[in-house]
């Protein structure tokens, strides 16, 4: 399998602060890779690196684009979906759909026949038939997150980077989200690279796991090979019970008072049992 | 991935909100409306339809008798037209220009004068008027040029120092801001060490759409034609923006540059319209707002609409002001915006998008 996405030695700094220190990451096609980490880890820079947002040291190959190319030409192979998107007051979804279509079609060009046509197959895809003349603003957050992925598919782009896609959402509208992506990739073949902080969310939905952490790719492998109690302790200082599931591991973070249960307690300095 | 069938209802439902024929002709309504006024009504009433065979009679190829005496027929052609076209340009040229700026900064309250046109303007304006090489009147009056001068000097100025400061779109404002303060305090001293010129410069200040036949407009529409060819041809881009400059990227779009363009093409459509007729306020915020609250907030309909919109509203406030106190004539600035705020307040009043 090729890889669709693969970034070696990647370096960013921002502000002086070196964010990303030799980043060695890649996903084959039509692979999902969940990039997880501690807040302030480097997950939305890498992938900010990878849309060339952010200037950066290393290599980034992007399968089918070139050294040198436009913003268009990569908008048309990666499609962002960013954690906190910008809602333009008064768009309406149908617009907002459309802007889908900018690296196709190019700024001064009217959106064609075919970009509507597009929207519209995207749009009754992902449940939001009916709602192309409503604000984008108006809709509830499940909606919103929807109206997001839609214009991000309508670039149609092979590769779907998502940051965090389920903040700010409950239970079942993450599910709901993570569901369609899935659905999605199988679907059209898209190569998946999401954010996510749930790790429970990020083990059943992946096809892989990379911890950031500290700017580096600390492990990378199937889910029940990265996410071990060891692991999670040292990257997250996390204290977690991992309960194994049919469908992956489960994360279940512990209390002080639970362990000291559940556990046999730690032997003091001088050896008695308290 | 290619969309094979065509759902009729679905792509109905996804009518882009572009700008609606519907939209259109209101706007150029509008214009007819307004310029038919102000051709019409002043100290000396003419008939409406004898104005328009007036007109038509002036076409290459027609002739028609629109029973009008030479004097008329003069105030017609000679007064009232070339100062309604003057006041179409230079509503259409403030509103766009006001459009464009509040769509490149995403900042509902971007005028024209954000990065110190209206300060330049006045300091060239002033420094020219208290050194005596004009009295403010006549398109190739040293005033204009200066105030002119001014404005192109000041965007410079604060586009320079934005991009040192950082290149966001944050640093650019606070950098016009500085340059702003800069020049009216050196307009200010100016004022001060001149007193005598008061008057003279205030009156320059307070902006007029007055003319001495055609030399104002000829000079103003090339101007115009190239804001708003640049400006409407971004229309697509400043929606693409609207998403803010990171987002815009990912779609394909180099943000900077499309700014940069956009806010340089208004900007020099804006000096222009200052030299020719001083500072008028108001007309680069509220007609964008209103068309917004119209007619959606998409730039594809809000840009062309301002134009006409702003054209058409800067006609009747000039007709107010030189009919209201006749034969006195009141600042321009003082008329839009005291028809425009009460104006605004109704609109939005009665609209319930949501626009900002």
């Amino acid at each position: 399998m090729t890889a669709a996405v693969s970034v070696r030695a990647l370096d960013v700094t921002l502000d002086g602060t070196h964010v990303l220190r030799g980043v060695d990451l890649a996903a084959a096609q039509g692979e999902w890779v969940n990039v997880i980490g501690p807040n302030g880890a480097g997950k939305t820079t890498l992938l900010r690196a990878l849309l060339g947002l952010v200037p950066f040291d290393g290599d980034i190959d992007i399968d089918g684009l070139g050294e040198h190319h436009r913003r268009a030409a990569r908008a048309r192979k990666l499609a962002y979906v960013p954690q906190t998107p910008v809602v333009p007051p008064g768009m309406l979804v149908a617009d907002y759909v459309l802007l889908g279509r900018t690296p196709h079609r190019g700024v001064f060009a009217a959106e064609t026949a075919n970009d509507r046509m597009i929207a519209v197959e995207i749009l009754e895809r992902l449940d939001l038939r009916g709602f192309g003349e409503r604000a984008v603003q108006s809709l509830s957050g499940g909606e919103r997150q929807r109206a997001v992925l839609a214009r991000a598919l309508a670039q149609q782009a092979d590769v779907l980077l998502l940051d965090e896609p389920t903040t700010a959402l409950d239970l079942g509208h993450q599910q709901d989200v993570l569901e369609l992506v899935d659905a999605l990739r199988r679907e059209r073949g898209l190569t998946v690279i999401a954010t996510l902080h749930d790790l429970t969310l990020a083990a059943r939905y992946g096809d892989r796991i990379a911890i950031l952490a500290h700017g580096r790719v600390a492990e990378t492998g199937p889910p029940t090979e990265v996410l071990t109690v060891q692991n999670i302790a040292a990257h997250f200082g996390a204290t977690v019970r991992i309960v194994d599931d049919p469908e992956g591991p489960v994360i279940v973070p512990t209390t002080a008072a639970g362990r000291s249960q559940a556990e046999p307690a730690p032997i003091t300095q001088n050896g008695d049992q308290p | 991935m290619t969309a094979t069938r065509g759902d009729d209802t679905a792509e109905t439902a996804l009518r882009a909100a572009g700008l609606r024929p519907a939209s259109l002709v209101a706007g150029l309504a509008a214009v007819v409306v307004a310029v038919t006024a102000g051709l019409t009504l002043g100290p000396v009433d003419i008939a409406a339809h004898r104005v328009v065979i007036q007109l038509l009679d002036g076409l290459p190829g027609v002739s028609l008798d629109s029973g009008l005496s030479g004097a008329h027929a003069a105030i017609v052609e000679q007064i009232r037209l070339p100062r309604v076209v003057l006041g179409l340009l230079v509503g259409a040229t403030l509103s766009m220009s006001g459009a464009a700026y509040q769509g490149a900064f995403r900042n509902p309250l971007a005028d024209p004068y954000l990065l110190g046109i209206a300060a330049g303007a006045g300091l060239g304006a002033t420094v020219a008027i208290t050194s005596n090489l004009g009295d403010g009147a006549g398109a190739l009056d040293p005033v204009p040029l200066a105030a002119f001068a001014g404005a192109l000097i000041s965007v410079t100025v604060s586009y320079v120092a934005g991009h040192l400061g950082g290149r966001s779109t944050a640093s650019l404002i606070l950098a016009g801001i500085a340059v702003a303060s800069f020049l009216t305090a050196c307009q200010t001293y100016v004022l001060q060490a001149n007193s005598d010129a008061f008057r003279q410069i205030f009156a320059w200040i307070l902006g007029r759409i007055a003319t001495s036949g055609w030399s104002e407009p000829v000079l103003m529409l090339p101007y115009f034609v190239v804001a708003a060819a640049v400006v409407l041809r971004y229309r697509r881009a400043l929606d693409v923006l609207a998403v803010g400059d990171e987002e815009a990227a990912a779609l394909g779009l180099e943000p900077r540059r499309v700014r940069m363009i956009v806010v340089l093409a208004a900007s020099l459509g804006a000096a222009a319209a200052v030299s020719v007729s001083g500072l008028i306020g108001f007309v680069g915020i509220i007609v964008p707002h209103a068309v917004r609250l119209a007619f959606g907030t998409s730039n594809r309909a809000v840009l062309p609409l301002s134009v006409l919109f702003g054209g058409a509203f800067m006609v009747v406030a000039d007709l107010a002001a030189r009919t209201a106190l006749a034969p006195a004539e009141l600042p321009i600035g003082v008329v839009t915006a005291f028809l425009g705020a009460p104006f605004f307040v109704l609109v939005l009043r009665t609209s319930r998008r949501e626009i900002w």
